[in-house]
């Protein structure tokens, strides 16, 4: 499904190389988790595959379904069923939750060939999917993210995944800021939107996620490189160590 | 910003005004420049009677006394008053006032491509219509229907000849000829306007609205509406407007004045949509108006709504005296600006009565090199006890080249009386667009979207059909705009 080779990457503005030759594949069905310390790149990598303008892609490739994704826009990117759950998700302030959800899975859906739910049949979808987050109904009226706290734009983020529908999903550092209780409503969420033909890559500093989140495969990530491969095993490795013993080259 | 939303936002601002059409009307028009003979033979075509020419007069000799205002936030090179045609109206095809059937195809044809039909038939009912291209109206719609209900709609020449009466007790009552160099100027040499009577305890039944239009090249249009609401009554107004492209600039130097008694409501809502100049900034209206309120009736309420995205230089404050006890005054503002258009709007609200209350809330958009300032001043005077204003100004940035300012005055008399001040500056984020865009929506959607959020506070006081207008609008002239 997605194919990263020899990904160089540095900030558009002062030139600075974050990646430094990523190689990764993913495939359907996979749960792939990214670690690592603070500055190793796990968001960068997370916001490039999104498609974010204010990183330059300098070398190297990414193949989704076959495709070359650095072609692609952004909003492209979505359409073709790349979801990325933000880090700190953003207020849209006068703009209702509805709105915004519509008009997002509208236009993914117009590109699907699909045709666009009324808003009659989008209320009744998102209303299963706010059930199934245990999100009260009255967050479809409220304005994007405003006013709401960490652990609700966190929900929100899920509660998004849940209706989009997309095939690759990037959680970047979903778990931050949450509360034992909301990350456990939020990996509940994310457990059930498993499937055999979507894959997910989970970006998390620390281990906690993983106890509910049970990945396929983590990758450690340290100075914009992978210096680590392994499965769910090497997460609690890290938690016992820490990062420093990655470095070692170990 | 990205080099994508860069150009995106220049696709944006290059779109054309698509009001930018001139017609070829046969006019009768004065010849250019200002004296008191132009007065005299203006005030003669119009057939007025003689305290009419006796107040234009002694407005046009105090405007000789007075300077143009320097202290706004805009810049325009000084106007040549000897220039300027004060009077062109289009040459009816027949005699016979108030009658549809005797307009020129050619100005009905206009206003059909502008989307205003003049055909009583053809409209949506709900609204009544008073058309004015240039010097003067040229249709008012729904005037029979209205006049059951004892309203009187027309423009303001009919009024002078069949409502003297009226004209004569509130005309200048709100907004005097000695008030300000454009005001002064406006009684002066005003053509036309629309004139609106709501008696006692009377709800108009349908929106009442004007559409201004300026077609003749070199004319300035300065028109003078007048509401005046009795005691109970209520009416919604409407105001749109728009100009063909041209590169010289036009004056446009208009008067509204309301009146509302005891109990009585007016909704003011204003599209303004005036040709805003070229992209580098040749060309457009200018737009220096004077609208003012006078509640002065017991728990009466005026609310200004405006909508402003046209015009090369705006300098407008639709403000409130609230001079019966518990009345409210209400400003609800979006000001666009984009390439070099300029704008200097705000809102007065003086409190005056006891218990009165004021609320207000401006949305300044500025892209392109454009500068965009909020002026306002809330003045509660030492009888106005136990008063309130809420006064809100956010303003938006679009790109690096444009300005937003921010001038609250605040004068509080009394020490039983609130006032609060909010105001917000804030960019359209990169963060923002990127969120919609990872959401599958275009870069153009999203602007829409962000824009129009901020701007929700205003667009949900315009009637339903305005609002709709007011957000295609605000697409229009921000296309592009995202730096």
């Amino acid at each position: 499904m997605l194919n990263i080779n020899n990904l160089h990457v540095r900030i558009k503005d002062n030139g600075i190389e974050i990646l430094k030759g990523i190689d990764l594949r993913v495939n359907p069905g996979e749960v792939h988790a990214i670690m690592g310390p603070n500055g190793s790149g796990k968001s960068t990598l997370a916001q490039v595959l999104a498609g974010r303008e204010t990183y330059e892609v300098t070398q190297g490739e990414i193949l989704y379904e076959g495709k070359n994704l650095l072609e692609l826009s952004p909003e492209n990117r979505a359409r073709e069923g790349i979801f990325l759950a933000l880090q700190y998700p953003v207020e849209i302030p006068g703009i209702a939750n509805s709105y915004f959800l519509k008009a997002s899975l509208n236009a993914i859906r117009r590109h699907r060939g699909q045709e666009e739910l009324d808003a009659m049949d989008f209320l009744s979808l998102a209303r299963e999917k706010m059930k199934f987050i245990k999100m009260d109904e009255s967050f479809l009226n409220r304005p994007v993210n405003e006013g709401f706290s960490g652990g609700e734009k966190k929900r929100n983020e899920i509660l998004q995944m849940a209706i989009l529908d997309p095939k690759l999903a990037i959680l970047d550092e979903t778990d931050s800021g949450l509360d034992i209780d909301a990350l456990k409503i939020v990996a509940e969420g994310v457990n059930a939107l498993r499937r055999p033909d979507r894959a997910m890559i989970l970006v998390t500093h620390y281990q906690r996620l993983l106890n509910y989140i049970v990945p396929d495969y983590v990758h450690v990530l340290s100075g914009g490189r992978i210096v680590k491969s392994g499965d769910k095993g090497l997460a609690l490795q890290l938690e016992e160590q820490g990062y420093a013993w990655t470095e070692g080259g170990v | 910003m990205t080099d994508i939303a860069h150009h995106e936002l220049e696709k944006l601002t290059d779109q054309d005004y698509k009001y930018g059409f001139t017609s070829d009307i046969d006019a009768d028009q004065a010849p250019p420049g200002l004296s008191e003979d132009i007065i005299r033979l203006i005030s003669e075509k119009k057939k007025e009677p003689k305290f009419m020419l006796e107040w234009r007069l002694k407005a046009y000799r105090h405007w000789g006394t007075m300077k143009e205002p320097t202290w706004s936030h805009v810049h325009y090179p000084p106007i040549d008053y000897q220039s300027i045609t004060y009077y062109s109206a289009p040459r009816k095809k027949k005699e016979g006032p108030g009658s549809l059937d005797a307009i020129d195809p050619e100005v009905r044809a206009t206003f059909e491509k502008l989307g205003i039909s003049i055909d009583e038939q053809k409209r949506l009912s709900g609204i009544a219509v008073d058309a004015v291209m240039d010097s003067v109206s040229v249709a008012t719609t729904f005037q029979k229907e209205l006049a059951k209900k004892g309203i009187i709609f027309c423009s303001f020449s009919e009024a002078v000849q069949n409502h003297p009466d009226l004209v004569k007790r509130y005309l200048g009552t709100v907004v005097p000829y000695t008030d300000n160099f454009f005001a002064a100027l406006n009684a002066a040499v005003f053509t036309d306007g629309s004139f609106c009577y709501i008696p006692k305890r009377v709800h108009c039944p349908m929106e009442l609205s004007t559409y201004f239009r300026i077609n003749a090249a070199n004319t300035g249009q300065f028109e003078r509406t007048l509401i005046v609401a009795e005691e109970g009554g209520y009416v919604s107004y409407l105001e749109g407007c728009t100009a063909p492209r041209r590169d010289e600039n036009q004056l446009h130097a208009a008067v509204v004045e309301l009146i509302a008694l005891d109990h009585a409501r007016i909704k003011y809502s204003t599209v303004q949509n005036w040709y805003p100049g070229d992209k580098e900034g040749r060309g457009g209206i200018y737009n220096f108006v004077t609208k003012r309120g006078k509640c002065l009736g017991k728990n009466s309420k005026i609310s200004w709504t405006q909508v402003e995205t046209g015009s090369s230089i705006t300098w407008k404050y639709p403000s409130c005296l609230l001079i019966g006890d518990h009345s409210v005054g209400e400003f609800y503002s979006v000001a666009v600006t984009n390439n070099y258009q300029q704008a200097d709007t705000g809102t007065k609200m003086i409190h005056i009565g006891k218990n009165t209350k004021s609320t207000i809330v401006s949305k300044g958009i500025s892209a392109g090199h454009a500068q965009n300032t909020y002026r306002g001043l809330v003045r509660i005077q030492k009888g106005a006890t136990e008063s309130r204003n809420y006064s809100r100004c956010d303003s938006l940035l679009m790109g690096d080249q444009c300005g937003a300012h921010t001038f609250p005055y605040v004068e509080v008399g009394n020490h039983s009386s609130q006032v609060e001040h909010e105001a917000t500056t804030s960019k359209i984020g990169e963060d923002q667009l990127f969120y919609c865009k990872q959401r599958g929506l275009s870069e153009e959607d999203a602007v829409n979207m962000i824009v129009n959020g901020f701007c929700k506070e205003v667009f949900r006081e315009l009637p339903m059909e305005f609002a709709v207008e007011a957000q295609k609008l605000l697409g229009i002239s921000l296309e592009g705009s995202v730096g």
